[in-house]
C-alpha cells in the first residue's frame, strides 16, 4: 500500500473569499472527502430543524407594536391562516394562502372607513422559516418604514399584519379585508443549507383572493449575509412609488431600481481575460 | 349514459366519469393529485385504472381532449400539430399495446423517432402510467435526441452539464469562483446558466457579457444563459445584449403559462430574435425550457387534470420551438406535490421518458427542497437511474448546495461519478476542450488533472493575494 494521500485538494481556495457556495472542496477520486460529505450532511441536518420551528409571535408582536408607536401606525394584528399546525401547512398550500373566518374579522373590525388615501398594508408571515423572520423581520422594518413615510407622506399605513402558518398569497386576504391598494408581504423563505435565514418581500398591487404570481414583484435573499436591508429598501421604495404610478404590479412593472446606478453596468472579475486576448493553449 | 371508461372485474363494475378522472386514477400515487382531489381513493382503484387505461385505443386522446380546443392554446397546439402520417404505424394500438410496441426488439430508435410526431403528450403520459421504473428507463434508453449550438448535446454515451453558478447577490468575483470550480470539475457543457437574484433587465445583460467575456476569452465550446423571463431576455436582444439561449419556465396549459406572464407567440417571438443573432457555431437550438409537475395546480389552473398528464403537455408545447436544453426541475415545487425520494424518484424517471419519447432534449434536476421527505441519498439514487435511462444532461452546482434558490440538486462531484460509473462523456467539442486545457487528462474515464491549468493560474494570479512575484 502507498502512502500517498487520497484527498486532492483544490489550489484555488482563494476564492472562497467571493462565495459562501461549496467550491473548492477538493476530492478523493472523483468523490467528496469524509469532512465536506459530513459538513453537508450537518448543514442540511440543520435546515431540516429549521423548517419545523415555531414563529415566535409573542416576542414579535411586541417589537411591532414598539416600532408602531415611534412612527405612529396603528397597532399590529396577530392573524392564522387556515393551516392548524406545521404538518397541515407543508402538505396544504391552500390552506397556508387564506386567513381563518376569526382572522378576517379581527382585520375588517381593525381596518377603517376607505377613504381618498392610498392605503398600504404590510405583512409579516413566517412562510417556510421562522428563524428568516426573527432574524429579519424588525430590523429591516426599522429600515424600511420611516424611509417609506419620508418618501409617501400621503400614503395611509393600515396596521402591520404578523401571520402565523401564512404563505405569500395570504397578503391578499390581508389586502382585501383592509381595503388596501398594495400589500407588501415579508416572508421566511425555504431555508437553504448555508442560508437558512433568508427573507423575501413580495408585492401585489390591487390584492385580492385568486391573484397569481405574474401579479407580483419579488425581493429576494433579504439577509445579513444576503441583500442588504438599506438595498432592500431602496428597491421596494422605486417598486411600491411605481406599482402607484402604473397601477399595477408583476412582470409589467420591470424592476428598474437598479438602473438609475451607474456602476451596476460593469463586468469586471477576476475570470475575465484582459484585453480580450483569447487564452491560447 | 353509462360512462364509457369502465372495467368489470368478479361481477363489479368500475366507472370513471371522464378520460381525465381516468388518467388522474391511474397515477402512481403522489402529494399534489390528492391536494388537487383527484387522487385514486384506494390502492385497487389506481390498479383497475391502469387496466381500463390500457384497454383504451390511442386515438381516444385525439378524439377527446383533456381540455377543450376552444378554451386552450396548448390543447390547440397538440391538436394541429398532430402527425397523422407518423401515427399511422401505432393507430391502431391500445395504450397497453403502446407500451409493448416501445419495449418491443422490433421497435427501433429510428422507429421511435419517426413516430414522435404521431405520439401527443396524453399518448405519452398514459402509457408512462402503466409502465414500470425499469420500462420508463429501457425506453427513454432507446430514444434519441440530439441537439446542438456550440457543441453537440445528447449523443450516445454522453452526458452533459449545466454549470449553475448562482450567486444571492449576483456578485460577479462570486459567480466567476463558482464557474472556475465547476469548469475545472469538468462542467457546463450544457449551459452556462445563472438564475439572477436581482431579475431585470440591466442586471441580464451584465450578467450575459460577463457570460460572454469568459466563453470568448477561453474558447469555451458551450453557451450561455440568464435564466430571466422571456420578455426580459427579449428586451436584451433589442438592446444588443449577447444572447446565446433564450429562457422560459412553461406548463401544460394555458392558464399556466398566463400565471408565468408568457403567450406562446411570445416565446416564437423571443426564438426568432435569438435566432438572428446567429450565435451558433455547429447548430440553431436557442430555446432552453424549464418544467416541472405541480406547476399547474400551484397556479390554480390545472382543469382537473394530473399534474403529471400536465407536465407532459408542457413538452408540447417546448417542442415546438426546437429547443437546445430542457429539464424538468423534479422535486423543487415541494412536498405538496411531490412527498417524498419514492415519488420525486418515480416523476423524475416519468417526465426523462415522456421527454425523450416526444423528442425532446431532456435533461432533469435531480433535487429536493428542505421541507421535503427527501435526502441526498435520493439524489443518488435518481442521479444513477436517469444516467443509465441516457438522461441528457444534470445541474451542476458546488457541492449541490444552490445558495441562491435554498435547494439542494446535483453537484460537479455528482455528475463526474455518473460519468466514471457508466461511462458517459461530456459534449465531444467540450470534451476536446477539457483536454486541450489540461483539465482532464483523460477525459474518457473522467480523470482530473491535480494542477490548476495556465490560463485559469492567470487569472488567480490577478487576485490582490494571489500577486506573489
Amino acid at each position: 500500500m502507498s502512502n500517498k494521500p487520497c484527498i486532492i485538494p483544490n489550489p484555488w481556495q482563494q476564492l472562497k473569499q467571493f462565495t459562501d457556495a461549496r467550491i473548492a472542496q477538493g476530492r478523493a477520486g472523483v468523490s467528496l472527502p469524509t469532512r465536506e460529505l459530513l459538513a453537508f450532511q450537518l448543514a442540511h441536518a440543520r435546515a431540516r430543524d429549521a423548517v419545523h420551528t415555531p414563529l415566535n409571535s409573542e416576542a414579535l408582536l411586541l417589537e411591532l407594536a414598539e416600532l408602531a408607536r415611534h412612527l405612529p401606525l396603528p397597532k399590529p394584528v396577530l392573524l392564522q391562516s387556515q393551516a392548524q399546525d406545521r404538518q397541515q401547512y407543508l402538505q396544504r398550500p391552500d390552506a397556508g394562502r387564506q386567513l381563518t373566518e376569526q382572522s378576517i374579522q379581527l382585520l375588517i373590525q381593525q381596518s377603517s372607513p376607505k377613504t381618498e388615501a392610498f392605503r398600504l398594508a404590510i405583512a409579516v408571515v413566517d412562510g417556510l422559516s421562522a428563524t428568516a423572520i426573527h432574524t429579519n423581520a424588525i430590523p429591516y422594518l426599522q429600515a424600511f418604514l420611516p424611509a417609506l413615510t419620508k418618501q409617501c407622506p400621503d400614503w395611509q399605513l393600515m396596521p402591520i399584519s404578523l401571520v402565523e402558518q401564512g404563505r405569500v398569497a395570504i397578503g391578499d386576504d390581508i389586502g382585501t379585508a383592509l381595503q388596501a391598494d398594495l400589500v407588501v408581504v415579508l416572508i421566511g423563505e425555504r431555508p437553504g443549507l448555508s442560508s437558512p435565514d433568508s427573507m423575501g418581500i413580495y408585492l401585489t398591487y390591487a390584492p385580492k383572493r385568486g391573484c397569481t404570481d405574474e401579479q407580483r414583484n419579488c425581493i429576494s435573499n433579504i439577509r445579513p449575509g444576503g441583500l442588504s436591508y438599506a438595498d432592500a429598501t431602496s428597491k421596494l421604495g422605486y417598486l411600491l412609488t411605481q406599482a402607484k404610478q402604473l397601477g399595477l404590479s408583476g412582470v409589467n412593472l420591470k424592476e428598474r431600481a437598479d438602473e438609475t446606478r451607474l456602476e451596476s453596468s460593469r463586468t469586471d472579475n477576476f475570470l475575465a481575460v484582459p484585453n480580450h486576448n483569447a487564452v491560447q493553449q | 349514459m353509462p360512462s364509457p371508461y369502465r372495467f368489470s372485474l368478479n361481477h363489479h363494475t368500475w366507472q370513471f366519469a371522464s378520460l381525465a378522472e381516468l388518467m388522474a386514477k391511474a397515477t402512481p400515487l403522489r402529494s399534489g393529485d390528492q391536494l388537487a382531489g383527484l387522487a385514486a381513493v384506494s390502492a385497487e382503484e389506481r390498479v383497475i385504472a391502469q387496466m381500463t387505461l390500457a384497454d383504451l385505443p390511442l386515438t381516444e386522446f385525439l378524439n377527446t381532449p383533456l381540455l377543450p380546443y376552444e378554451a386552450d392554446d396548448v390543447t390547440r397546439l397538440i391538436i394541429d400539430s398532430h402527425d397523422a402520417l407518423a401515427f399511422a404505424p401505432i393507430k391502431h394500438l391500445s395504450v397497453g399495446e403502446f407500451r409493448e410496441w416501445l419495449l418491443s426488439d422490433d421497435t427501433s430508435s429510428a422507429d421511435l423517432a419517426k413516430a414522435r410526431a404521431g405520439i401527443t403528450p396524453e399518448m405519452a403520459a398514459a402509457v408512462s402510467k402503466i409502465m414500470r421504473n425499469q420500462d420508463l428507463i429501457l425506453v427513454a434508453k432507446k430514444c434519441q435526441v440530439t441537439t446542438a449550438f456550440r457543441n453537440t448535446i445528447g449523443l450516445p454515451n454522453r452526458l452533459s452539464t449545466r454549470l449553475q453558478p448562482n450567486h444571492p447577490t449576483d456578485d460577479l468575483n462570486g459567480i466567476a469562483a463558482s464557474i472556475l470550480d465547476g469548469l475545472m470539475y469538468g462542467s457546463g457543457d450544457a449551459v452556462i446558466g445563472i438564475n439572477p437574484a436581482t431579475d431585470n433587465v440591466r442586471q441580464a445583460t451584465r450578467l450575459l457579457h460577463m457570460l460572454d467575456d469568459i466563453i470568448q476569452g477561453y474558447q469555451i465550446p458551450t453557451q450561455s444563459c440568464v435564466l430571466t423571463h422571456v420578455t426580459n431576455t427579449l428586451e436584451c436582444i433589442e438592446q444588443g445584449a449577447p444572447v446565446d439561449l433564450v429562457f422560459q419556465s412553461i406548463g401544460g396549459t394555458q392558464a399556466t403559462n398566463q400565471s408565468f406572464g408568457v403567450e406562446l407567440s411570445m416565446l416564437q417571438e423571443a426564438m426568432d430574435a435569438a435566432l438572428s443573432l446567429k450565435r451558433g457555431t455547429v447548430g440553431n437550438n436557442v430555446m432552453y425550457f424549464e418544467t416541472g409537475q405541480g406547476s399547474s395546480l400551484s397556479a390554480n389552473a390545472h382543469h382537473g387534470v394530473d399534474q403529471q398528464t400536465l407536465e407532459a403537455r408542457a413538452y408540447a408545447v417546448a417542442r415546438q420551438f426546437n429547443p437546445l436544453l430542457v429539464n424538468t426541475v423534479v422535486g423543487f415545487i415541494g412536498p405538496e406535490y411531490l412527498y417524498d425520494g419514492k415519488q420525486i424518484t418515480r416523476a423524475g424517471l416519468e417526465d426523462h421518458f415522456c421527454g425523450k419519447l416526444l423528442g425532446l432534449p431532456m435533461g432533469c434536476d435531480v433535487c429536493y427542497t428542505n421541507h421535503a421527505e427527501a435526502d441526498q441519498n435520493d439524489m443518488d439514487n435518481l442521479l444513477t437511474l436517469l444516467a443509465a435511462a441516457g438522461c441528457t444532461y444534470f445541474m451542476g452546482i458546488p457541492g449541490a448546495d444552490d445558495i441562491m434558490l435554498n435547494y439542494q440538486t446535483t453537484s460537479f462531484h455528482d455528475a463526474l461519478y455518473a460519468r466514471r460509473l457508466l461511462g458517459l462523456g461530456a459534449a465531444p467539442e467540450f470534451k476536446a476542450w477539457l483536454e486541450r486545457m489540461q483539465i482532464m487528462s483523460n477525459a474518457s474515464e473522467a480523470t482530473l488533472s491535480t494542477q490548476l491549468p495556465i490560463g485559469f493560474s492567470r487569472a488567480l494570479a490577478r487576485l490582490p493575494s494571489g500577486n506573489r512575484a
